[in-house]
């Protein structure tokens, strides 16, 4: 499945660029000043209704409710676990908030540090407090396998529309891959399995320039999973 | 510096590659990163050198001045090696005071320089007893990738070996002393660093930031020219056997031998 | 500021010790995205300044009680490596480091949108490499790139420039002797877009015209600078940007 490649400009903004005026209104990424509507930061100028947006190119994950999450356990205290979700703000981990009956001071058998747990956001207040749980579908403790990260502005492009990304990825490597919306990705299977798909990973992450990069991705796996024996 | 914490998987991931004979990044365990040396490249310094090894980027420069040398050494000249983990190279490096991370680095890079005769200190008095050349080694590591012993030891070396003492800048300040006219660093040696870290009884050279982090134990050693060996510091703390010692000792020597070409090809 | 010197710093057709006109900049070059640990980063040459810029952030405050309830704090940490100067500098913080990093500081939270990341901090790293007059300015405006490359929001980018006083005459952008010689230094940040001045600092001895020719000339200048800002960021993006408009659309559909 490739891309239709579209005619389009692009058009890069950076702080400070005037994007919009008179009954535009300010989306994400852009503010309003006297009437006129300008870049905050630097990304992809998108124009949707009457909303001015960029999306940006970089920055750090800022946790949304109901995002999926990979996080790793920093901290531990009686009752609860400090988790790095790759973000400006660890959020806590409540044992009211595991599938377990942790008793107190207990918490060290379930979860240590340096464990890596999937878990979903479960609320978030404006002075940015992170409440993340483990009581969900398919949230749990990770293991075996490895795992990387990239930008979480990427995910959508590792994922791909309707999963046609990862699952060229999931294909080619036989590794199972689940992408949290925070840019850390666990990837399990054989080594060989792994180390192909990180580095697919990584080339669509870092290779920029390339124009039809989900082509150049399929031709990249095919050479390389031939190699491997897959 | 605060320590970031390594996953569990990460951590497995590197052992398990390495049962499989695998460096995650793909190199041999033999193998160095891409290594970039850069001279003269700070005019205000009167040596500098700018190294890379893979992403670990570090600036090291020299200053020189004139005054007393010390009293229980009045025939050579005076050198201080500091190096600096300023706070932009890594998430986890903070400002302050130096910390004992840096203070081991500045300590271990002047010691593989010092030992190693890098400079011919004798060349560097101007009178014995009064007055003779002071030297400042700064190294600052601008972006850490792992391995700095490497990169900063190399860094140093270089900047030292295309370095100009500044004799006629000084000499109007000296009128009574002959300082003479602008000469090169006299570099007699070209002692080379080269570090490896054992991960689950494998010996790896120059290792990652991944492989540093859940390396049990890590060993520099600098050796000179002649294969002899000038100065060693074993760190972290995990141990190694003596037969391990032996292999990394051996080893470090035909590294230093291919990393010494690079540099003077630099030159 | 201000010592003795019989060399001519304007000569008789005037012109400077470099050959400049009194309102011409030095040549300046800016490189966004230097360094991979940081979030951001520049890397840029003022004349003879060399000044590396990164960024980490918004990322956990450090110390804790310097956090904000209701916002980001912007720590800055101007720094002159030991051999950027003649004599050499020993390591760490003098007192003059410290007021340019908080002077910086207080510019960039004007223009940072530290209301989007509460207790958090940004913390800007500025190392002077190589220092030849006009450091905090280079720094400044080195910052400013490093933040838009890491991605934080902001109102706009902010430009350093400076201009004084050297043998009566107004001039724009002091060099060394200048600085060391000249009668008068003006370093200011400026918003081109909005005038906006946020900071300024004087010091030597100037007429109320004087000062004010001086501010015009770095208002004037503004406007190149931030240009070369920006170039230096569109060079850095614009190869991701083609690849990410092509997956929006994709995803749109």
């Amino acid at each position: 499945m490739s891309e239709e490649k579209i005619e389009v400009k692009r058009e890069l903004v950076l702080p400070g660029d005037l994007i919009g005026e008179g009954e535009m209104r300010p989306g994400m990424g852009a503010y309003a000043q006297d009437g006129k509507i300008y870049a905050a930061q630097i990304g992809i100028k998108n124009i949707s209704r009457n909303y001015v947006n960029v999306f940006p190119l970089k920055g750090h994950y800022m946790p949304k409710f109901g995002d999926k999450v990979i996080g790793i356990i920093t901290e531990m205290s009686a009752n609860s676990w400090l988790v790095d979700i790759n973000s400006p703000y660890p959020a806590p981990l409540h044992v009211n908030e595991v599938p377990w009956k942790v008793d107190f001071g207990d918490t060290g058998k379930y979860l240590k540090v340096g464990d890596v747990v999937l878990l979903k956001v479960a609320g978030i207040d404006e002075a940015k407090h992170v409440k993340v749980t483990m009581k969900d579908q398919g949230l749990r403790k990770l293991t075996g396998g490895s795992i990387m990260e990239i930008s979480a502005y990427k995910v959508p492009r590792v994922i791909g529309k309707g999963g046609s990304m990862i699952n060229l990825l999931k294909e080619h490597t036989q590794c199972r891959i689940f992408v949290g919306q925070n840019g850390r990705i666990w990837i399990d299977g054989d080594v060989d399995g792994i180390s192909l798909a990180m580095r697919a990973i990584k080339m669509i992450d870092e290779n920029a320039h390339m124009i039809g990069l989900t082509d150049k991705v399929r031709e990249f796996l095919e050479k390389e999973s031939k190699e491997i024996g897959k | 510096m605060s320590e970031k914490i390594v996953s569990e998987i990460l951590r497995d991931y590197i052992h398990n590659s390495l049962e499989e004979g695998k460096r995650i990044d793909g190199r041999g365990y033999d193998e160095y990163r891409d290594i970039k040396i850069e001279t003269n490249i700070i005019e205000s310094a009167e040596g500098s050198a700018r190294v890379h090894i893979g992403n670990t980027d570090v600036l090291a420069g020299i200053k020189m001045t004139v005054g007393s040398p010390f009293p229980d050494t009045p025939n050579v000249g005076v050198m201080t090696t500091n190096a600096e983990l300023i706070p932009m190279a890594a998430p986890t490096f903070e400002s302050g005071p130096p910390d004992p991370k840096s203070i081991e680095l500045s300590r271990v890079v002047d010691r593989g320089l010092r030992e190693g005769h890098a400079v011919d200190m004798e060349k560097l008095v101007i009178k014995e007893g009064e007055l003779v050349w002071i030297m400042f080694i700064d190294i600052h590591i601008l972006d850490y990738d792992g391995n700095l012993f490497d990169a900063a030891a190399l860094a140093a070396m270089s900047a030292l070996a295309s370095a100009t003492v500044p004799a006629s800048q000084f000499a109007g300040q000296y009128p009574d002393y002959d300082l003479g006219e602008d000469f090169p660093m006299p570099v007699k040696n070209y002692p080379i660093m080269s570090t490896f870290v054992k991960i689950k009884d494998i010996i790896l050279v120059d290792p990652g930031l991944e492989e540093e982090n859940v390396a049990d134990a890590r060993l520099s050693v600098s050796t000179d020219s002649e294969g002899r060996v000038r100065a060693m510091q074993k760190g972290l703390n995990g141990g190694f056997s003596y037969p391990e010692i032996q292999d990394i000792v051996r080893k470090a020597t035909e590294k230093g031998n291919e990393l010494r070409d690079i540099l003077k090809k630099s030159l | 500021m201000g010592m003795k010197t019989d060399i001519e710093l304007i000569d008789k057709k005037g012109l400077r010790l470099d050959g400049r006109k009194p309102d011409e900049l030095r040549p300046i070059k800016i490189e966004a995205g230097v360094l991979k640990r940081a979030d951001g980063s520049a890397y840029l040459e003022w004349g003879k300044n060399k000044v590396l810029a990164a960024v980490y952030g918004p990322r956990e405050a450090h110390p804790r009680h310097l956090q904000k309830s209701n916002k980001a704090i912007v720590q800055v940490r101007y720094n002159m490596a030991p051999f950027s100067v003649g004599d050499r500098k020993r390591p760490g913080p003098d007192r003059r480091s410290v007021e340019i990093s908080k002077i910086t500081s207080e510019a960039l939270e004007h223009v940072v949108m530290t209301e989007l990341f509460p207790r958090s901090s940004i913390d800007v790293f500025i190392e002077v490499l190589q220092a030849n007059a006009g450091t905090r300015c280079a720094g400044l405006t080195a910052a400013s790139v490093a933040l838009a490359d890491a991605g934080i929001p902001m109102k706009d980018i902010v430009v350093g420039v400076a201009a004084g006083k050297v043998d009566d005459v107004v001039v724009l952008d002091l060099g060394k002797e200048e600085d060391n010689y000249g009668q008068a230094d003006v370093p200011m940040g400026i918003i081109p877009r909005t005038g906006e001045i946020v900071l300024l600092q004087m010091d030597g001895d100037m007429t109320q015209d004087e000062l004010f020719k001086a501010m015009e000339m770095s208002i004037g200048a503004a406007d190149y600078i931030y240009g070369l800002q920006k170039d230096a960021l569109r060079r850095r993006y614009e190869m991701i940007a083609a690849e990410e408009k092509e997956e929006m659309e994709e995803v749109e559909q």
